[in-house]
């Protein structure tokens, strides 16, 4: 059996592959370049922009800090986003319908106003460490991510399944890490991700919770960008993309395993 | 191992609803009770009460003489079959059933053994390693079966376990289920909404309705003798008519009915009759006649259909429409006037409502 694929779809097809992957080959492009200055194609091959974010003390520690936050604020979201999300899906029936929606609310809240207010009440009204403050608004916007993703998860969950490990005699707390997680593995891994992709990307929220001594990787790029021009840019930009995919990897692998042993 | 489970007085509410209301039901050591009712009777609050999902807010559960009422669910130690199976989709069907042994500290290969004598009584050995989400219904439920009965629990509860299987398949698993609990003479509590399945399986049927039991009793007796104008209809009299005693004869009464028709009923038949009861007849047990001077409700017929052994027809009497069986030796057509005439044998006497 042949089936014909219209032009038009091709053609429509390869062009939205070029729209998200042409960026990406600039950006890698760009990063390669051997000139001081960004330009695509890249003239010369070399890696000296790479080596360069690392001879730049700034820029190594940001990494670590971006790093830091971003787990850190994941594992947060996670420890609270789940129990939340288990909560809201196993007692829907009794929990009034608004009160889902209220752990969405800071995705609504333009997340400038976020980071001002976090910056005028946390950090100068209670003068809490820059650290706490940026590591608390960054669990803040990674929240509503994590709750919606293992909702969505749970969403499929029969709870059924749970009451019959608990009446086969396995307490309802071990019941939790035995039957439950495992069987929204998946949407753990996923909220995992996108939770640290938001994180390590942020600089809305960042912009007002660093300071003099803590920057995050991409605030720091842009204190750079105000500088110089040279292919830094895309070589942190590069880099960013690289941990990121990673994070995903070593979670998948992970998070994955560690659910299959069960 | 098998133990009597006792609920005395139980009331259960969701919120500010009453669901159940004084419930009572005893279950004797190795008996098999059904609860029978319409959706929304509370079967299922009542399984969910004696399994420790929900409190009652008042009355008591015992097993065997150990107060339940306030244990928590995972130390009651009874078996559930779900209607949904409920199994565990990441555990292959041999952790699956081997779950309840792991938690009681069976393991290696003691819970292996278990485990493969278990599944080769429900007759999926050969499935062992399977993850769930590659069995047939009729399987998944035989799974959740293994799982339920392996612990061998003193009580075991089912929840319309066979309402998504096919009706050929349903016959077949129930009478597996019956020839399991037998023979492992586990005590059990069955929830059901199939009058048939109930019947056919049970030692005794509860038939329930908003929250109350109507009627406990052998299925003979809840076909023949139901104690109560609910239950009666719902074991399938269809027709129900308010009489008064006018007259008592020895052996016989004459009683009185809407519209002045009168009728003699032999005593030996049903005992004692009070002086206003109810006549309970299925359509059997009213015989169409076109001999007029027969005793009988006078009728005008209405429609009338074939059902293999009998025609039915549906009656116009003073008493009210009723619904009435004639032999397939005499056809009578819409609008002929007939007699119903009561055969005593199918028959029965309530009180009124
Ligand atoms: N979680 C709940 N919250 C509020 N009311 C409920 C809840 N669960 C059940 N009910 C109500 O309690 C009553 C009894 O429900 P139950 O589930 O025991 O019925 P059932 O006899 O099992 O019915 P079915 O045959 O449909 O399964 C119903 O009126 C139902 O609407
Ligand atoms: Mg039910």
């Amino acid at each position: 059996m042949t089936r014909n694929i219209h032009p038009l779809l091709i053609a429509g097809t390869v062009l939205v592959f070029i729209f998200l992957v042409g960026p990406l080959v600039i950006v890698l492009g760009s990063a390669l370049s051997d000139t001081t200055y960004l330009t695509f194609p890249p003239q010369g091959l070399s890696l000296r922009w790479f080596e360069n974010i690392f001879q730049i003390d700034a820029f190594r520690r940001t990494i670590v800090t971006s790093l830091q936050i971003a787990l850190l604020s994941t594992t947060i979201a996670l420890i609270i986003g789940i129990p939340a999300a288990y909560a809201l899906n196993r007692h829907r029936i009794q929990l009034p319908g608004w009160l889902s929606t209220l752990f969405i609310l800071p995705v609504l809240v333009p997340e400038l106003v976020l980071g001002f207010s976090l910056l005028k009440n946390l950090a100068v009204q209670f003068n809490s460490p820059i650290y706490i403050s940026l590591l608390f608004g960054h669990a803040l916007i990674v929240l509503p991510y994590v709750i919606r993703v293992i909702s969505a998860s749970l969403a499929s969950f029969d709870f059924s399944i749970e009451e019959a490990a608990i009446s086969l005699g396995s307490p309802p707390l071990k019941t939790f890490f035995t039957i439950l997680l495992p069987n929204v593995r998946s949407g753990v891994i996923a909220a995992f991700i996108l939770a640290f992709i938001t994180s390590i990307n942020d600089v809305s929220i960042s912009i007002f919770l660093t300071g003099p001594g803590l920057s995050t990787l991409p605030i720091q790029l842009l204190a750079h960008m105000e500088q110089f021009f040279d292919p830094t840019v895309a070589s942190v930009s590069v880099l960013l993309m690289l941990l990121t995919v990673a994070v995903m990897a070593i979670v998948e692998r992970t998070l994955g395993l560690t659910f299959l042993a069960k | 191992m098998t133990q009597s489970l006792t609920l005395d007085s139980i009331s259960a509410h969701y919120g500010s609803t009453q669901v159940l209301e004084n419930l009572s039901l005893a279950v004797g050591e190795g008996e098999l009770v059904s609860l029978l009712g319409a959706s929304g009777c509370g079967k299922t609050t009542t399984l969910r009460l004696v399994a420790g999902f929900l409190q009652p807010t008042s009355g008591t559960i015992t097993l065997g003489g150990r107060d339940l009422t306030r244990l928590p669910p995972h130390q009651r130690d009874i078996g559930l079959v779900f209607q949904n199976y409920a199994l565990f989709p990441h555990l292959s069907v041999a952790d699956n059933v081997g779950f309840g042994l792991k938690q009681r500290g069976v393991s290696g290969d003691a819970k292996a053994k278990r485990v493969t004598e278990m599944l080769e009584r429900v007759g999926l050995a050969h499935l062992a390693d399977r993850l769930p989400g590659a069995l047939s219904g009729g399987q998944k439920q035989r799974v959740a079966l293994a799982r339920a009965l392996v612990i061998k629990p003193p009580l075991l509860m089912f929840d319309e376990p066979l309402s998504n299987l096919d009706a050929k398949l349903r016959v077949d698993m129930r009478v597996e289920i019956r020839q399991l609990q037998r023979a492992n003479g586990t005590t059990s509590v069955y929830v059901t909404h199939d009058q048939e399945e109930a019947f056919s399986i049970s030692d005794r049927v509860a038939i329930m309705h908003a929250g109350r039991i109507m009627q406990l009793d052998t299925p003979e007796r809840l076909y023949q003798r139901p104690a109560n104008a609910f239950v009666a209809r719902f074991v399938g009299f269809e027709n129900l008519i308010p009489m008064a005693v006018v007259e008592r004869d020895g052996a016989k009464i004459t009683a009185e009915m809407a519209g002045g028709v009168r009728l003699t009923l032999p005593l030996e038949q049903f005992g004692a009759i009070p002086d206003s009861f109810i006549l309970a007849c299925r359509a059997d047990g009213l015989q169409v006649t076109d001999n007029a001077t027969m005793e009988g409700i006078p009728a005008t017929l209405g429609l009338r259909t074939y059902l293999g052994r009998a025609y039915q027809y549906q009656a116009e009497t003073p008493a009210g429409a009723l619904i009435a069986n004639g032999p397939l030796t005499r056809v009578l057509e819409s609008g002929a006037a007939a007699k119903l005439v009561p055969v005593p044998e199918q028959c029965t006497i309530l009180a009124p409502e």
